[in-house]
């Protein structure tokens, strides 16, 4: 079952034949990991409750009457509809157990035949012949079945994350982040981790194409040695650049001397979820581009403005785990910080805020000038949303006030650029410069208006002024504003060359498409948050003879051959010098580095970066900037607030498929979105009032018809969303993206313009009638309003520090018929800190990659059958009237609770589950029969059931992804978590080697080192000192559903918020 | 109507009613032979392979160690097969030019591996370790028998969970002092048991008999 185990030293040579596995993929309807069959199909039989709209109204009267649950999922909930009882009761949702794909006449013959002929064969056992291949020359370091680390770097949004990349025998398998690098910290995110299902998709564009004919390097670079030509002549006039946001030092510097051979040609930048506000409003304070970084360890007020710092700042990992750090009420910790959220669509970083106000995003900038005024700093109009919340303002300002020096302002990528200004001003005033905010030169090479920059592209186009245009990644055709007509004007373009993973929408619409090198194919550098260098170095060779940029880039100056290795390699031979060692050299490469002659110890240093993952002292200094006037009055536009006859629509990437980069990639379209859990597919999102105002239902297919242009999409309501106001989100809707992302969701980017990338008003809903199912888990292995999410505010806990105890009853030891178990060695357990969680989904995709869990495709999720192994429940939680439109928010990771009294062992008739000396709840595939009594018996709802096969055994690809240490299990397998047994066993094999104990902290369970919150903390619990028994013996620790007397090894630490007193509402 | 029977068929319908206890018991233990047999494990088996390598002529002959070329068996779960160099470390000089090494030779000279046939091969829900097997005391000639006086390698153990629990729950009963691991003319003494339950203490050798030590 797991292929590369049995042929271990072959996989590393069998990657000299890629192109073998890639064509017998084709045209198969299986891709990603599990198979995914459906396209828009309209009879799903929705599991997802969704079909009769809830009542709104009775929502309200429940809450406000505090008749319902104290933490809800969904408004089904709130109500009990009957459809939501329903669903509730059956362990498994209707019609899951039924093969109900429509199954056409020649299948159904064929799988007769199938089994039929299996059916004699099943009791036959013998094992296959297999070959074992070993090396010819065995590389030095490699030692079979034992995995290598290397350092590298995951862009994203051009800026770097720095990771340590498994590889096991030449194959890289599982993405960890670097503990020492400052954008990691040792964490990584969803898109990291999805990464590697990128690398291996078999829909990647796996040949070099001229008019969609397979072509030849040769053949291009003559088409392009001639085209270039043409153009020296005309100093490049005609020739012209696009790339998406570059920080890479090696590829800014061959751009410059690119632009230096051809001086009349241009280099344009763009990608739609660009940082432009951020860049602009900085331009508007301090006349010039600066980068803003935050210190969240020193921030004790915090007031995020449209910002979802949490998840989409490249920084982000490093600020969840500051921020959360002085969060965490563990170990002594007393205080806590305090966050302020003002924001339209809901955000995690919403979730985990202390004060949520649920703004459209078009007030926010009115907001700011309310607050700004009540700080004292001059200039701007009153505006009626101040006015509507003069007490939350005033209670901050004067909170912020308070906190002068231990406070910080963020506004978010989405607001204008004077609302950035305003922050940098309240920054200044509240004197946090230099102490929780610092600014450095910018890590982009070259800082643009990137939405300028398209525009001035798309008018030389059209004015028939470039001949050569040369596209480096990015898919300008798919994702540029519509009004912008690229698509339309592209064709004026005499040569068109792109440069991509995929063969995608822009590809298309080229004369030449490039298979681009994946980042963990090639060689490259690139920049964190902070501008450290971090050298990329591939894993692998390039699966299907992929170019990097370097190598492209290459290709027009007088040596085409060089390889991506020689290119920056060479650039950073004389650059070295001086950098690690001989005290900081923190500017960008681009001003500090005279080049040199190479230092002697040039090798030294460029093995010591690729070791450590990055250039030992490259961030920049901090740089004094000052704001010369602090009176934006001029830049001040007072919006009105929309209504529902004129709403306002917001553009935002999405949380997983980001900007349609990663359509294609299965195990981020399957997992569920942090807010909505919605898989799939994306929504138009609003708010409870609105929807009741517009009489919408979830799933209800209505037009946006927004400046002229019209986008069918369905309805999703959310509670916490502004009112008036409809979310769509970007990424989906895509034509060209593969077999996974193709036809799913609407493209948001069709109604998009270039005047209001991010919001405006002027939306118009009309009603169709029709529906458009979702596939949502929210209600999916619900545990039934049993108070699962425990929380409080810091006040009660230090007044009463027992209250979570007394939350909910936890019988003694003791209480079984069935003998205990004793545990002589170690003993598993693990605490799950929900005041540390953010809900930013990362445990579940780590532990996707680490076990080999399957997809399954959008009909399965909607009938209840999805694969993960620890999911993130969110909660709501909120009484009485405005409970709906701003409720708390919880996120709670629920993996299996490994219970001391586990009802799932008693019940296997064939003792296929059942308990291990270290009181693991161990899941035996070769025993399982399937009765599924175990998951029926589970009062968690973690037990997974691989329904169909949703492994994919055959697309060889997707072979190489495969952890080789767990089991790729197959159809009729019970599955779900181990605490990563696997990872256990390693670390136990290696201290009994040496003769000593397991250590605390050796043992990372994938989902625990993934965390940026360091929620997740797994260890011995016989070991009293271990981290886990310490954080088991506080106060706030609590078991899920204890009551039952499970006595789960899992157990959570309560949530705290620390509300501002002053303030009565959230 | 004529009786279809006659009367001396009762004795036998009445024999074969008794008698299908001991039919089915027969059909089970005859199942349960061939499933522990040869056959089915492939135990005894020897198996071609496309380079006629002789254990008995390298280990038991020139006293080559099993380490020499399985590098890998003291510190990681799969004990190696040696790449074509460490063939070609001798036999680029002794019998350099036989016909017999030829596969070798153009492995060497085409940088295409050498396909040997698996002779031990556990399912693939099973994770075994060696490293940890040779730290604590198991010998080779534990589990693969006699490798030193095997022309061509045959598996010697059924290699079935019961035999792997056989000395997981008893391991007093097969481990020996590890300085003894790769030697392969070592006979257990003859108070095993007694040498065994000493070991067993001294390596704190654990009975691991739950599910995850192997399957996950």
């Amino acid at each position: 079952m797991t292929p590369p185990r049995s042929v271990v030293n072959s996989v590393a040579r069998s990657l000299g034949a890629p192109s073998g596995g890639a064509s017998s993929s084709k045209g198969r309807g299986a891709v990603g990991v599990g198979r995914v069959e459906l396209q828009h199909s309209s009879d799903v039989t929705s599991a997802s409750m969704c079909s009769n709209p809830p009542d709104l109204a009775a929502v309200r009267a429940r809450l406000s009457a505090a008749q319902g649950p104290q933490y809800w999922r969904s408004l089904e909930e709130i109500t009990e509809t009957k459809e939501f009882r329903e669903f509730l009761h059956r362990e498994f949702p209707q019609g899951v157990s039924e093969w109900n794909d429509p199954v056409g006449r020649r299948q159904f013959l064929k799988l007769m035949g199938a089994s039929l002929a299996l059916a004699g064969l099943t009791a036959c056992t013998r094992q296959p012949k297999e070959t074992i291949m070993p090396y010819v020359r065995a590389p030095e370091e490699i030692v079979p079945g034992q995995p290598l680390f290397f350092a590298s770097a995951v862009p994203f949004g051009g800026i770097a994350k720095g990771v340590l990349v498994e590889s096991h025998m030449g194959r890289p398998t599982k993405i960890e982040g670097n503990p020492e690098h400052p954008a990691s910290l040792g964490a990584t995110d969803v898109f990291a981790q999805a990464s590697v299902l990128t690398l291996y998709d078999p829909d990647r564009s796996q040949a070099l194409t001229h008019l969609g004919e397979i072509s030849s390097w040769s053949t291009f670079l003559g088409d392009l040695r001639e085209a270039l030509g043409g153009e020296r002549t005309r100093k490049g006039a005609g020739l012209r650049l696009l790339t998406e946001t570059v920080t890479s030092p090696t590829l800014a510097h061959q751009i410059n001397g690119l632009l230096q051979e051809f001086p009349s040609a241009r280099w344009h930048q763009y990608e739609p979820a660009n940082r432009d506000n951020l860049r602009q409003g900085s331009l508007l304070a301090f006349g010039e581009y600066v980068n803003t970084q935050y210190h969240f360890e020193k921030a004790t007020v915090i007031l995020a403005l449209d910002s979802d710092f949490l998840a989409s700042d490249p920084a982000s990992l490093r600020y969840t785990r500051e921020f959360i750090a002085r969060r965490r009420m563990r170990e002594g910790q007393k205080e806590m910080n305090r966050l302020y959220v003002v924001e339209s669509t809901p955000s995690i970083t919403g979730a985990k805020a202390d004060h949520r106000l649920s703004l459209q995003a078009g007030q926010v900038e009115n907001f700011v000038w309310a607050l700004t005024r009540e700080l004292g700093i001059p200039g701007g109009q009153p505006t009626t949303t101040g006015a509507a919340h003069s007490d939350w303002i005033a209670a901050l300002a004067r909170d912020l006030k308070k906190h002068r020096g231990a406070s910080l302002v963020m506004a978010g990528e989405a607001q204008p650029p004077v609302v950035h200004a305003l922050a940098h001003t309240m920054n200044q005033v509240l004197d946090n410069v230099s102490r929780t905010v610092v600014y450095t030169d910018p890590v982009e090479a070259h800082p643009v208006n990137q939405i300028k920059s398209l525009r001035e592209l798309v008018k030389d186009v059209d004015s028939g002024l470039v001949n050569i245009l040369l596209i480096l990644g990015g898919n300008p055709v798919y994702n540029a504003p519509a009004d912008l007509g690229f698509k339309e004007r592209l064709y004026k373009v005499n040569l068109r060359i792109h440069l991509g993973l995929y063969q995608n929408e822009t590809s298309e619409l080229c004369h030449w498409h490039v298979p681009e090198a994946h980042f963990l194919e090639s060689w490259g550098d690139l920049r964190a948050y902070d501008g450290t260098v971090t050298i990329l170095q591939p894993l692998i060779e390039p699966l299907y003879a992929g170019k990097s940029p370097h190598e492209l880039l290459a290709a027009l100056t007088d040596r085409p051959d060089r390889s991506s290795y020689e290119i920056v390699r060479d650039y950073w031979k004389r650059r070295l010098i001086g950098i690690g060692g001989q005290g900081p050299v923190a500017k960008p490469a681009r001003t500090v580095v005279q080049p040199k002659e190479p230092s002697a110890d040039f090798e030294h240093r460029w093995r010591k970066a690729l070791h450590d993952g990055f250039i030992a002292n490259s961030a920049f200094l901090p740089k004094q900037v000052a704001i010369p006037d602090t009176d934006f009055s001029r830049e001040q536009v007072v919006t009105e607030a929309a209504t529902s006859n004129n709403l306002e629509i917001i553009f935002r990437p999405d949380p997983h498929i980001h900007d349609g980069r990663f359509a294609n990639n299965g195990w981020l379209q399957e997992l569920p979105k942090p807010l909505t859990r919605l898989t799939w597919d994306n929504a138009a999102l609003i708010s409870p009032a609105t929807a009741e105002q517009l009489g919408l239902a979830n799933e209800e297919w209505v037009e946006l018809n927004y400046k002229g242009r019209k986008l069918p999409a369905p309805v999703w309501i959310l509670p916490g969303h502004a009112n008036d106001s409809v979310t769509v989100h970007l990424g989906y809707g895509r034509t060209r993206a593969g077999k996974v992302g193709d036809g799913r969701g609407f493209n948001a980017y069709s109604i998009q313009t270039v005047q209001a990338p991010w919001f405006d008003s002027g939306l118009k809903l009309q009603k169709t009638g029709r529906r458009y199912p979702l596939a949502c888990t929210q209600h999916h292995h619900s545990m039934e309003g049993r108070n699962p999410v425990r929380a409080g505010t810091l006040e009660e806990y230090r007044e009463h520090p027992d209250f979570v105890q007394e939350m909910g009853e936890t019988p003694p030891p003791g209480l079984t018929l069935y003998q205990e178990f004793k545990y002589e060695g170690y003993a598993w357990g693990m605490v799950i800190d929900l005041n540390a969680c953010t809900g930013c989904n990362a445990c579940t995709v780590a532990c996707q990659a680490e076990n080999n869990i399957p997809i399954v495709g959008k009909d399965q999720v909607a009938n209840g059958r999805e694969m993960h192994w620890i999911r993130v429940d969110r909660y709501y939680k909120g009484e009485g009237e405005r409970a709906l439109d701003n409720p708390e928010t919880y996120h709670q990771p629920v993996p299996c609770m490994q219970c001391e009294n586990a009802p799932c062992e008693l019940v296997c008739p064939v003792a296929a589950t059942s308990h291990s000396t270290e009181g693991l709840n161990d899941m035996v595939y070769n025993r399982c029969v399937g009765t599924r009594y175990c998951a029926n018996n589970c009062p968690y709802k973690v037990r997974r059931f691989n329904f169909l096969l949703y492994s994919d055994f055959e697309t060889p690809s997707l072979k190489m992804l495969r952890n080789t240490d767990v089991t790729v299990r197959s159809r009729g397998v019970m599955e779900k978590c181990t605490y990563c047994v696997q990872r256990i066993n390693a670390a136990k094999i290696a201290a009994e080697k040496e003769d000593r104990q397991v250590r605390d902290g050796e043992i990372a369970t994938a989902c625990e080192a993934v965390c940026p919150a360091q929620a997740i903390v797994f260890g011995n619990i016989n070991d009293p000192n271990s981290r886990v028994s310490r954080l088991k013996a506080e106060k706030l620790n609590y078991g899920l559903l204890a009551d039952l007397n499970t006595r789960p090894r899992t157990t959570y630490l309560a949530a705290l918020r620390n509300p501002n007193p002053e303030i009565k509402a959230r | 109507m004529p009786q279809i029977f006659h009367r001396s068929t009762n004795t036998f319908s009445k024999l074969s009613i008794f008698g299908a206890f001991f039919i089915i018991a027969a059909i089970a233990a005859v199942l349960t032979a061939i499933n522990r047999s040869g056959y089915v494990t492939e135990a005894g088996v020897t198996r071609e392979q496309p380079v006629p390598f002789s254990h008995r002529h390298h280990v038991a002959g020139m006293g080559i160690d099993c380490r020499y070329c399985h590098t890998s068996v003291e510190n990681a779960a799969f004990a190696n097969i040696p790449p074509t160099k460490t063939c070609m470390n001798c036999h680029s000089q002794i019998w350099a030019n036989s016909p017999t090494l030829e596969p070798v030779r153009e492995s060497f000279r085409t940088e295409k591996s050498i396909q040997w046939t698996r002779v031990h091969d556990l399912p693939d829900f099973a994770y075994f370790d060696h490293s940890i097997h040779v730290n604590k005391g198991i010998g080779c000639s534990t589990c693969h028998g006699p490798v030193d006086n095997m022309p061509l390698v045959r598996q010697e153990n059924s290699l079935q969970m019961e035999w792997c629990l056989d000395c997981h729950r008893h391991p007093e009963r097969y481990v020996r002092p590890r300085q003894e691991v790769f030697n392969m003319e070592y006979q257990p003494p003859a108070d095993q048991v007694a040498l065994g339950s000493k070991l067993v203490k001294e390596y704190k050798i654990h009975s691991l008999t739950s599910c995850s030590t192997c399957h996950r």
